[in-house]
């Protein structure tokens, strides 16, 4: 009832959202599957995801659609619920026949759709940053990487606070293998892990947890929590006065957790994100303009809103550049030369051929005692590297697996 | 004084959890433990004491008199429920399953629908104290504390108040209480609200702790089950001990090896004593009582 209830108002929304001035396109339309959370435990984030996709599809009709067609988006509700995403997963491919499909918050969620688009020999779009090492041509990443986040965050956190780190993360293939890498950079720069916990999702008390935090005596904590259970971590350590630096890869950028816990509970959290919208550049303003004239009640701008917005452009461009064919090997095709790009609010992305993950601007989000955000550090175009360095190559072969620093590719 | 410091934070973490298990079973005792109906939608009458209790603190209540009106609040919704809903289906414990289920997913997706999808929180009171090496938030204290108030005042109500003495005689043999002349749908009612109103309760005590979020009641519902099954249908007898032994073993597990063995320690517990006592403590004591 409730599924039936929120696809009914989003194809409502979708509808309207055609209403604008340009209704003279007779062409046949672009259909994009959208299959986001937009109820459940992850709704908080990926709702804001939706709405990128609905503002980028906006103004693309607008300027008069994708090679002279106008998109459809055909949108359900996931619910959080990795069974639903199988289930309309096949439905979008299957029966709405869509051309594309942008889909996926949790990996977990990403593992079950993944061999359903490879079985339908479809195309997805994966816009949240993640655990890294999805190497499949039918899926085309959008948000940021380990190598991305990771890479940058934990040397300049080890250099400015210490070398012991404590890391707790999310119990499920996102925070293990997140954790992995957390602990070989650690390992990389001479630092020591001196605790890891994993976490079941959907707990909400920290108590002990805080209390063997405090027992190890870290120079900061790594954060790689997820849901909205998991996130009242902020506010049970703040009340207990654990007064740690923080690092994350999800926290902020995600679930913008300095905006919902009262200060200062995310004192001196680090966050790599490749966007927030406190970014203070013209091009980001601009945005965070646009996306409140269309959504004014929008909570906040999290950086998989922009990743999904910047996806349908991107979207665009592969789909022009293959002459307006939207079969596989045409717009994979594109991706050949490393030169499918688009000027995102947060500067460029361009999507690399080997791994079909794309390029980011990283930056660093300190939050202040008053939960306001500096940018202490900004790194410009930080390749998604690791995949090509350890021999995936999506041009030559797709063998459809998910790598990690130690399941890799075998000669 | 190393030994000292260690046994005090043993003895906060384990009121920790046994405060969480009470003041989450407590209001599932009343409505599952003694009235029977298998009640989905507690997360959702702890939902809406949260989300009132934190709507008031907004508007500059002063939060004991907020957590009061989260409680109320709940528990005016628990009699409407009762009365709309629940009220055909006391001869059919499962079908109140399927009927709570609902009522649970129409105020999860009302809530997200209406109110958005997280609401900001008022932060924790009372600021933190030091044991040795260790820091700890004040306000937990408080929560053991009005989990060990919510029991003394519900014994006093089911042992010393004449609307108790009613609520037990009319869910033990309700024809004989009706004879009598009981206004048995009064004191169903009544008594449905009183288990909402606990659950908005714990509600109000958790939401400066927590996420507000309208899928928030679920990170409840595991342990008031888990609490209510093991300690069976008497609440004094039953839920108060429950906790004990659940919060002392997930305390120690946790302490030990992390959340996951905590969990997982508690879960197998609970097996262990349904296997044992099929009844639950209560249902032994009672047994052996009799």
């Amino acid at each position: 009832m409730t599924r039936k209830l929120i696809s009914t108002a989003s194809v409502l929304a979708t509808l309207l959202s055609f209403a604008g001035p340009v209704m003279a396109q007779d062409a046949e339309p672009i259909k994009i599957g959208v299959l986001e959370d937009q109820s459940g435990d992850f709704a908080l984030a990926t709702i804001g995801k939706v709405h990128g996709i609905q503002l980028a599809t906006k103004e693309i009709n607008d300027a008069g659609g994708i090679a002279g067609r106008p998109i459809e988006l055909v949108t359900y509700d996931t619910q959080s619920d990795n069974t639903r995403y199988q289930e309309f997963m096949r439905r979008v491919l299957q029966r709405d026949k869509v051309d594309v499909v942008f889909a996926g918050f949790s990996s977990a969620s990403r593992e079950a759709y993944r061999p359903i688009v490879n079985q339908f020999d479809g195309l997805a779009f994966y816009n949240n940053q993640y655990e890294g090492g999805v190497c499949d041509a039918n899926m085309i990443v959008t948000g940021a990487v380990p190598e991305q986040q990771f890479s940058t965050l934990i040397p300049y956190m080890m250099e400015k606070y210490g070398k012991n780190v404590y890391t707790i993360a999310a119990d499920y293939n996102f925070g293990q293998i997140s954790a992995e890498w957390v602990r070989n950079i650690v390992k990389d720069n001479g630092g020591e892990m001196v605790g890891e916990e994993f976490i079941p999702l959907g707990v909400s008390q920290f108590s002990q947890t805080i209390q063997n935090i405090q027992a190890a005596k870290p120079d900061f904590v790594v954060t790689l929590l997820v849901g909205t259970a998991q996130s009242s971590y902020y506010e049970q350590a703040g009340s207990a006065n654990v007064d740690l630096p923080m690092a994350s890869s999800v926290n902020v950028g995600q679930g913008y957790e300095h905006k919902r816990f009262t200060p200062p509970s995310l004192k001196d959290m680090y966050a790599t994100v490749n966007y927030v919208e406190e970014i203070d550049t013209p091009e980001s303003k601009a945005f965070v303009e646009k996306f409140h004239a269309m959504f004014p009640d929008e909570p906040y701008i999290n950086q998989e809103a922009e990743n999904s917005y910047a996806a349908v452009y991107l979207y665009k461009e592969m789909v022009e550049k293959a002459g307006g064919s939207t079969a596989l090997e045409d717009v994979r095709a594109t991706l050949a030369d490393g030169n499918l790009c688009y000027d995102a609010p947060e500067g460029e992305m361009c999507i690399d051929p080997k791994s079909q993950h794309t390029s980011h601007t990283i930056y660093l989000a300190h939050v202040l005692e008053d939960h306001s955000i500096e940018f202490p550090k900004k790194w410009d175009d930080i390749k998604p590297y690791w995949l090509g360095d350890v021999g995936c190559d999506l041009t030559q072969n797709d063998p459809s697996d998910q790598y990690t620093p130690s399941h890799l590719p075998t000669e | 004084m190393e030994f000292l410091y260690s046994l005090f934070s043993f003895f906060y973490q384990f009121g920790d959890a046994f405060a969480f298990l009470v003041l989450s079973a407590c209001g599932l005792a009343v409505i599952f433990g003694m009235m029977g109906v298998i009640n989905l939608a507690h997360g959702e009458f702890i939902l809406c004491g949260a989300y009132v209790s934190t709507s008031a603190t907004h508007m500059g209540v002063p939060l004991p008199i907020a957590i009061a009106l989260g409680s109320l609040a709940a528990g005016i919704a628990g009699m409407i429920v009762e009365v709309v809903v629940i009220r055909p289906l006391y001869k059919r414990p499962l079908d109140t399953i399927v009927a709570t289920w609902g009522i649970s997913m129409i105020v999860t997706q009302g809530t997200l629908i209406v109110l958005g999808t997280t609401m900001a929180g008022s932060g924790t009171p009372f600021g933190s104290f030091t044991v040795g090496d260790y820091s700890y938030s004040i306000y937990r204290i408080v929560l053991v504390v009005m989990a060990l108030a919510t029991l003394a005042a519900l014994w006093l109500m089911f042992t010393k108040t004449r609307f108790g003495i009613l609520a037990r005689a009319t869910i033990q043999v309700p024809h004989v209480a009706e004879a009598l002349g009981v206004n048995t749908n009064l004191i169903y009612s009544l008594t449905f609200g009183l288990g909402a109103a606990l659950a908005g309760l714990a509600g109000g005590l958790y939401a400066p702790t927590m996420t507000l979020v309208p899928t928030m009641g679920a990170a409840f519902m595991v342990e008031a089950f888990v609490t209510v099954v093991v300690g069976g249908a008497d609440i004094f007898l039953g839920t108060a001990p429950a906790a004990v032994v659940l919060g002392f073993i997930k305390a120690s597990l946790t302490s030990w090896q992390g959340q996951l063995a905590g969990q997982i320690g508690m879960l197998i517990a609970v097996i262990i004593v349904i296997r044992i006592l099929p009844r639950g403590i209560s249902g032994k004591i009672l047994k052996e009582r009799a």
